[in-house]
């Protein structure tokens, strides 16, 4: 029995949808086309991309396997989903990574022209998946995507490699009618980007056309037909798809206009955080230099040294790189300069896995220098997040001249979601006032109120000095070996930074009551998964709350009572425990973590099932310890 | 910069109390930078002196005007970026050997290459003063120190020559006591782009001595070659000994002027030419000073500011608001 591809459309609230093949394939490409059509459908959604480690892992490997996740709906959705609802597999490789994270019941779009002897071998198959019964428990449509493309694109006379690349719009054409999205943002999208090669463009949108055509006409296998996925109710107002690097290089280019100055950019290439450069070194009209440095070091001291003279000296890196910088922030501590370092979170120890996001770098920014070296600490919780977090960071930084470390990771950085553009006028500017007046200066005045040193600008009359990370003395600026003005500036540097918390918004409870049963802790890039799994339990009666940190160093006000009226307090976080331990050392609470360190974001199903086997008193974390592997995908 | 006559070399002291070991070759190198700053017309308010970590890297303590003592080997980097947020400024890094060709040979290098507009001071002691005397990358082999009981294996580093290598367009040499220290100085500061100077330094502590044969008033004209552009290169106490081209070994030879020997014979110093200052780097029994090499070419901090004006004709004003609504957007209502 076959589907006439003329019936109605099916209503869906939500689906998830996982492009993947060979990196070469283009569907990194394909995800992001499909997800600028589905923004305009009017959906919510969030998007996951899961690169390979290599740039250019030998094809059909399993390891040269690119993903992209994309999660849409008529519904508030906030992760890239947990099992997808559709897997498009462009070769036996994809399949064979990706076919066990399917829903049953899913449907599996393989292209069934890459199934070659050759390539089942590469994958490491014995034997081949869509003849033994591996696909049974899902929907197939199993196409020759290659041939079909080939023959679309035929009349441009492009050679046989060029051709093969059109087959991820083809295969974008064919989703495209699966889910009714318009092909024409694509169509000027190809026309924009081959403007100097428009036979390619021709010749992809012939390819996307063709899969949208065969959709239409070709008969389609029981079971599989078109749907729809109606408007999501969003807050009126005007959107935009970001992703977290762009969204914090905005941030801090506004939050520099905020505090009138021009921004420094100093940073050293490195995954997941190098698009932040790439974004800034777009934007030098805005005020914004850029300094591609030799290292992370030189990086990090150059920041400084346009500090010093008057920019806002901003630094990003990932975990290795702020590894580098760590000496260079201690000066910046020492010397009572603003800094600005964006630390976009990745697998560690050392170069542990850098195309995979992690949140293991919580204590080393906290802690991770020689000294008593306290500085502040954020973290943006989503993608969009990233710009109000980022202008956070510029207004703690120049109000208490400080370094302030703002984290966030790979997950937030290359996932995207819809954005309300925000309304500026929400903003209010914080001027820096640089010290102008001689009288009474020495470089270490401090304002009453917020501990803050005065900002001299070299070049200002009258006012030359000194600085340096020697100790100096508290009352001239002048170097000081005196043991009680040790004492007495250490003691001043940490006054400074926990006297940020006055200046701080309470901690949220973002659902539930203020007290309970089971307060679920997180901070970072789980938001929107915790805050998913904590509703569902909550569906089931159970008193448990959600509550997401943004400031970390110091923490909110009032976060040690709100914690205090919950029976007890969960942690999951993406590393091997480490929010929890400073809950515990600085509040004296039994904070527990239930962490998962695989380099993937949580699953909404795994956190509610941790969730309830905490408040049914067992320790959630021997799920994973005891498998090695994500559990409760579906559930 | 406008000349301003009444400062003196007293208004760039600072009124904190210098603490090298008394007879050190810092006080000198002090002395002629406080007497060169206001020759040349700078002001306080607008010199910045930046260092690393070092007895050497004191140096902005005793300077009465803006100065950063940074972290160990990285003065290079907190420059190139100050200078690039504060480009009105006349910024002087001083390094050591240590912190300037050890720990920060990267920096260094970069700086170089890049030619930032601003002059380094390498004051080459041959050993880690502050630590206590161990060898540094300049030690020569065989040194014997705390940390090399035995004599240091390390081959040395030639500072010059590295710098060369590195594509600095102005290199020069001086020494702590010399005369001659200030007029080097004022070169490295005219000059657009990084002056770099080698200045040798003598350590009565850990290294005491070790130029002595060429920065001493009786023995040093027989070792010392001042160089001066489009001269010949003639030098001794009575001007009798000279340079000359080696064609057959492809080298620079000291020889004895009179007998068959003129003048005529003689190299004529070209600052222009790069290998002829490589081969002067190094020279055996002679030891080349003054300006060895110097080439105008693109300075870091002007092309860096050049790019952002272009990129403010072509874009205009900044718009914020246009940049959020720039690309795909679609409103709910
Ligand atoms: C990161 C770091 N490593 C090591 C040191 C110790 N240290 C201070 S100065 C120095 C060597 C300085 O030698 P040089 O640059 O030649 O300066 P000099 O004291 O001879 O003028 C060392 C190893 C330090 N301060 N910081
Ligand atoms: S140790 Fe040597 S270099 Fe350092 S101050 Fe003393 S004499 Fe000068
Ligand atoms: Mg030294």
């Amino acid at each position: 029995m076959t589907t006439p591809s003329t019936h109605l459309r099916e209503d869906l609230d939500s689906v998830v949808i996982r492009f993947a093949g060979d990196s070469g394939d283009g569907m990194q490409l394909t995800g992001s086309q499909f997800t600028a059509a589905t923004a305009l459908m009017g959906n919510d959604l969030a998007t996951f991309p899961d690169y390979p480690a290599e740039i250019r892992a030998p094809a059909g490997t399993t390891y040269g396997v690119s993903g992209f996740q994309i999660h849409f709906a008529s519904i508030d959705i906030m992760t890239p989903g947990d099992a997808p609802d559709v897997l498009v597999a462009m070769n036996p490789a994809a399949l064979k990574v990706n076919l066990d994270t399917l829903k049953r019941g899913g449907l599996c779009v393989v292209n069934t022209g890459a199934f070659t002897k050759g390539n089942l071998k590469k994958a490491g198959l014995e034997a081949n998946p869509l003849e033994d019964g591996s696909l049974d428990p899902y929907r197939v449509l199993a196409l020759d995507i290659t041939k079909m493309t080939l023959e679309a694109v035929k009349e441009y006379g492009l050679g046989a490699k060029d051709g093969q690349r059109c087959k991820n719009m083809w295969t974008l054409g064919l989703m495209f009618w699966l889910f009714g999205r318009d092909r024409q943002p694509t169509v000027d999208w190809l026309k924009q980007k081959f403007k100097k090669k428009p036979v390619l463009a021709d010749a992809n949108i012939a390819a996307l056309n063709a899969g949208h055509i065969y959709g239409e006409s070709a008969e389609m296998p029981s079971g599989i037909g078109t749907y729809q996925v109606p408007r999501a109710e969003l807050a009126p107002g005007r959107y935009r798809n970001i992703e977290g690097n762009q969204a914090t290089a905005w941030g801090l280019v506004y939050g520099a206009k905020l505090a009138g100055l021009e921004v420094f950019y100093g940073s050293y290439p490195i995954t997941p955080a190098s698009s932040l450069l790439h974004h800034l070194a777009k934007l030098k009209h805005f005020g914004v230099t850029t300094f591609q440095a030799e290292d992370e070091i030189a990086a990090v001291c150059a920041s400084v040294g346009a500090s010093y003279g008057g920019q806002l000296g901003v630094t990003g890196t990932s975990g290795p790189g702020v590894a580098l910088k760590a000496e260079a922030i201690g000066l910046a501590i020492g010397v009572e300069l603003p800094l600005v370092v964006c630390d976009v979170q990745r697998g560690g120890p050392s170069t542990g896995m850098p195309t995979k996001t992690e949140q293991s770098d919580l204590l080393q920014a906290m802690w991770g220098r020689n000294g008593d070296a306290p500085l502040a600490v954020l973290a943006a919780a989503t993608p969009g997040d990233c710009f109000y977090m980022a202008i956070e960071a510029v207004r703690i930084a120049t109000k208490y001249m400080t370094p302030v470390i703002l984290l966030t990771d790979g997950y937030l950085a290359n996932g995207a979601e819809p954005w309300q553009i925000p309304d500026l006028s929400q903003f209010e500017p914080f001027p820096v006032n640089f010290r102008t007046d001689p009288e009474g200066f020495h470089p270490f005045v401090r304002d009453e109120d917020t501990l803050a040193r005065a900002w001299a600008v070299p070049g200002t009359p009258e006012l030359m000095h000194r600085i340096g990370g020697l100790e100096k003395h508290h009352d001239s600026g002048h170097i000081s070996y005196d043991p009680n003005n040790h004492h007495k500036m250490t003691k001043v540097r940490e006054a400074k930074i926990a006297g940020i918390q006055k200046d701080l918004p309470d901690a949220k409870v973002h659902l539930g009551e203020d007290s309970g049963e089971l307060a679920v802790v997180g901070w970072g890039s789980t938001y929107g998964a915790i805050h998913q799994a904590v509703e569902q339990v909550r569906a089931s009666g159970k008193r448990v709350s959600h509550v997401h940190l943004r400031h970390l160093s110091p923490f909110p006000p009032n976060l040690a009572a709100l914690l205090s009226r919950f029976d007890e307090v969960m942690v999951p976080e993406m590393n091997n425990g480490m929010l929890d331990k400073v809950l515990r050392a600085e509040f004296g609470i039994n904070a527990q973590g239930y962490n998962k360190i695989s380099g993937q974001p949580f699953y909404i199903g795994e956190l509610v099932a941790a969730i309830e086997a905490r408040l049914a008193g067992k320790n959630p974390n021997q799920m994973y310890d005891a498998h090695g592997s994500a559990h409760g995908a579906e559930a | 910069m406008t000349e301003n006559p009444k400062l003196t070399r007293k208004d760039f002291a600072s009124d904190q109390e210098v603490r090298w070991c008394p007879g050190c070759g810092d006080y000198a190198i002090l002395a002629a930078v406080q007497r060169t700053l206001p020759k040349v017309g700078a002001s306080l308010e607008k010199t910045v002196v930046i260092s690393g970590i070092g007895c050497s890297s004191r140096f902005p303590y005793y300077m009465s005007t803006y100065g950063f003592h940074t972290i160990h080997g990285r003065a290079p980097a907190f420059a190139t970026g100050h200078k690039l947020a504060n480009p009105e400024v006349d910024v002087w890094v001083v390094t050591g050997d240590g912190d300037g060709l050890s720990i920060g040979g990267n920096h260094l290098l970069h700086l170089l290459r890049r030619n930032v507009n601003l002059q380094i001071m390498l004051f080459n002691n041959q050993i880690y003063g502050l630590t206590k005397g161990q060898y540094s990358p300049t030690s020569t082999v065989g040194k014997v120190t705390p940390s090399s009981p035995l004599g240091s294996v390390d081959q040395p580093v030639v500072p010059v020559r590295f710098a060369l290598g590195a594509g600095a367009k102005f290199v020069a040499r001086g020494y702590d006591v010399s005369k001659k220290l200030g007029d080097v100085l004022e070169a490295s500061y005219r000059f657009q782009g990084t002056g770099f100077v080698e200045i040798l330094q003598n350590c009565p502590v850990f290294n005491d001595g070790i130029f002595e044969l060429i920065t001493d008033r009786k023995t040093g004209p027989a070792y010392q070659l001042w160089l001066e552009h489009g001269k010949p290169m003639v030098f001794g106490k009575n001007s009798d000994k000279g340079v000359r081209f080696n064609q057959a070994t492809f080298s620079l030879e000291v020889v004895d002027l009179g007998g068959d020997i003129t003048e005529a014979d003689l190299l004529v110093h070209d600052e222009t030419n790069r290998t002829l200052a490589f081969l002067l780097a190094d020279m055996p029994n002679v030891v080349a000073l003054g300006v060895l090499f110097r080439e105008e070419g693109p300075v870091y901090d002007e092309s860096v500011r050049t790019q952002r004006k272009l990129a403010e004709d072509k874009f205009g004003t900044p718009d914020f608001e246009a940049l959020m609504r720039s690309g795909h957007t679609w409103t709910v209502s």
